[in-house]
């Protein structure tokens, strides 16, 4: 399976982390908002003008901006797995 | 002897909602990560003995890299402390738990409470304390800090564990456990203590969610729901300050008048046209202030804020700022203070300057006295509440515009944008009741200290020397009015207007009450002389003016203090000076040529 980053799941889509490439304050921060390799994320919706994206990490929603998104690493889920809404 | 306690816990878990539980006080509350950006401490008795509890900024990890996270980090490690009462968020243990094992390694006495009982119980989350509680080593809680479910009961707990923990101590600021062997625990503790029902429907707030931040009606929807607040403000607010003025007007013809008759001429001028008129005018306000900041607490404790954020991040990056510094500005409605404080929840430097440079012209509630004053005076019931709005709108528009000329510093630092976005809640009524008690509390002794003052300087300036005409040419005020006339008369405001104006530079409250002095009139005789005296365009360029030229002094002190150097602070001043005189000097001229 090839990876993806979180900036290009598409909305209602979900994967599971695999790398972040970040440096040490922010993945802390990612981490703590439980943002980490083996967590499944989903995404929920994007903001408009190319704003921010909605994500959902367990019980957990979290605004993250693109480019920070760029650099989550997942490895998507196959598409017959439903993910939690 | 007294001992101390510190609430630490990830930002927007509850801590300040459980620290008012337990002590009675005030510390504000809000559905906003980041909302608590100081320490705020007070004592309860606890049992037999005194307890102060302090309460601490939200911390995500020790590695903490904002402004609010460096203080509540710099507290825990440099107090002497009997212990943490850690606060988490139930339904999101998962991601919570890590900060507890990290501070476990500061060896300080820990007592865990684990709140939004409620919510996880909405949820059909499950929790097994008594795992946590072994595999932990400390006391473990479930409450409810909103609803007071288990308070009590953590009350009780909290006195035992005092009392075997009774000498303070030091954190060791040894070394952290590593993230990974963290994980690793956490992984297994929530595997054993923690139940999520298989399938979660979709919640209210995701039902909310998808209308409120739809892609393209979801910002049609802010400014329609920004229209609806206001509305409701202006509504339910004008009427009761009118019916406050007419009671204040009929207390001084009716009883006060009379029991001043035997006084000096002078001291009936000042007691009456001085002092009671300033005051009163402004007082006549309560209720609206009251009215405004129940409204803003609504919307603080909804949630909307951080969807505001997630809504106007896109523009504000083209600003060089994010989402957060929008949220500030519409905080700044209420008072510029702490919304200027607020933007330590932004981590870099720069954009933090450039947002605390916005601020001000944030049109704060003192500033919305003097425009329902004038709006209400000069312009037809129906005009009134439209010419108020777009002044909203002009402060948005400076601020974005203050924001764009500062985007050449601003967009070379980078500061991730990464928050939490969450579920939408409801403020208590008792939670808002506390709320209007404390604003009505504050505007109070504000009327009663330097409101007093500034109005009895303004008395002085105006009646001195007793044998002029009161503020007349020849009067101090006089005076001081025909030396700023060059500057003022461009402007179409007129000598005693710009003493208002002057006073103003102090704090906005002011102005209004100064008028009141300045022509001898409160309440609705003295709009009644202001429609009279002025036109709607010189009433519109003073109120331009007035929205723009600074906040107030300690606006200002708190920008220089939050800053850190005095340079923000001038250069704020300047600006914001510069910027009223050119848009009411071209905003005047230009209605003069055209009209
Ligand atoms: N449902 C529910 N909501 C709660 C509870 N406790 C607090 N809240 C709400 O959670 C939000 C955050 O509360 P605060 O007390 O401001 O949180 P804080 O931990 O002080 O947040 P920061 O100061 O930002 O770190 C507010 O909207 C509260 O009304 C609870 O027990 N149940
Ligand atoms: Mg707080």
């Amino acid at each position: 399976m090839t990876t993806l980053s979180l900036r290009e799941l598409p909305a209602g889509h979900c994967g599971t982390i695999v790398r972040i490439d970040a440096g040490i304050e922010l993945s802390a921060r990612m981490r703590a908002l439980g943002l980490l390799p083996g967590r499944r994320v989903k995404v929920i919706r994007s903001s408009p003008f190319r704003g921010p994206i909605q994500v959902r990490a367990g019980q957990t929603d979290l605004i993250i901006r693109r480019g920070e998104a760029a650099a989550i690493q997942l490895l998507p889920c196959k598409p017959e797995v439903a993910c939690s809404p | 002897m007294s001992k101390r306690i510190a609430l630490v816990g990830m930002p927007n878990t509850g801590k300040s909602t459980l620290f008012n539980r337990l002590t009675g006080a005030g510390a504000r509350v809000g559905n906003w990560p980041g909302l608590t950006v100081e320490l705020l401490s007070a004592k309860v008795l606890l049992g037999d003995s005194m307890l102060e509890l302090v309460d601490l900024p939200g911390l995500h990890n020790l590695h903490g890299f904002s402004e609010d996270e460096r203080v509540a980090r710099h507290f825990i490690e440099t107090q002497s402390l009997n212990g943490m009462l850690v606060v988490l968020n139930t339904t999101q243990l998962e991601r919570q738990l890590a900060l507890v094992l990290q501070l476990k390694s500061l060896g300080l006495p820990m007592l865990l409470a684990l709140n939004m009982a409620d919510e996880a119980q909405n949820r059909g989350i499950r929790i097994d304390v008594a795992v946590l509680e072994q595999r932990l080593g400390m006391p473990v809680r479930l409450i409810s800090a909103k609803l007071g479910r288990g308070v009590p009961e953590l009350k009780q707990t909290l006195g035992d564990w005092l009392r075997a923990h009774p000498k303070p101590m030091q954190a060791s600021t040894g070394v952290l456990a590593e993230d990974d062997v963290i994980e690793i625990t956490v992984e297994e503790l929530i595997g054993k203590s923690f139940h999520i029902p298989i399938s979660l429907s979709p919640t209210r707030t995701d039902r909310i969610d998808h209308y409120l931040l739809h892609p393209w009606l979801g910002i049609p929807l802010f400014l329609l729901l920004m229209l609806g607040v206001f509305q409701a403000v202006y509504g339910l607010g004008v009427p009761l300050q009118d019916g406050l003025a007419w009671l204040l007007g009929e207390a001084r013809t009716l009883w006060l008048t009379p029991l001043l008759a035997g006084l000096p001429a002078w001291a009936r001028s000042f007691l009456l046209e001085g002092l009671y008129d300033g005051v009163g005018t402004v007082m006549s306000f309560l209720p609206i202030i009251v009215v405004f900041f129940l409204a803003m607490a609504v919307v603080e404790d909804s949630g909307y804020l951080a969807r505001a954020a997630f809504l106007m991040d896109a523009l504000m990056s083209r600003l060089g700022l994010d989402g957060r510094a929008f949220v500030m500005q519409l905080m700044g409605f209420g008072c510029n203070v702490p919304a200027m404080m607020g933007t330590r929840v932004i981590r870099s430097h720069t954009q933090r300057i450039a947002a605390m440079m916005m601020i001000p012209f944030s049109l704060c509630s003192a500033r919305l006295q003097v425009f329902l004053f004038f709006t209400s005076a000069v312009f037809s019931p129906r005009a009134a509440p439209w010419v108020l709005f777009s002044l909203y709108v002009m402060s948005f528009f400076l601020a974005f515009f203050t924001a764009w000329m500062m985007r050449g510093h601003t967009r070379r630092s980078v500061d991730p944008l990464l928050m939490e976005l969450p579920p939408y809640r409801l403020p208590t009524l008792a939670a808002l009741a506390r709320q209007s008690l404390r604003e009505s509390g504050h505007f109070l002794r504000q009327a009663g200290g330097f409101i007093i003052l500034g109005v009895a300087l303004v008395w002085f300036l105006t009646h001195f020397p007793l044998d002029a005409a009161p503020a007349g040419p020849a009067t101090l005020a006089g005076h001081l009015a025909d030396w700023m006339k060059p500057i003022f008369t461009p402007l179409g405001i007129d000598q005693l207007l710009s003493i208002a104006l002057l006073f103003g530079f102090v704090a906005k409250e002011v102005v209004i009450g100064s008028l009141a002095v300045i022509y001898g009139a409160g309440g609705d005789q003295l709009a009644g002389i202001l429609a009279h005296r002025l036109d709607w365009v010189q009433a519109y360029s003073f109120m331009l003016f007035t929205l723009v030229y600074t906040p107030c002094v300690s606006a200002l002190a708190t920008l220089r203090r939050e800053s850190g150097s005095s340079r923000a602070m001038w250069a704020s001043i300047a600006w914001s000076l510069s910027l009223a005189w050119v848009l009411s000097f071209a905003f005047y001229q230009g209605a003069r040529a055209l009209l």
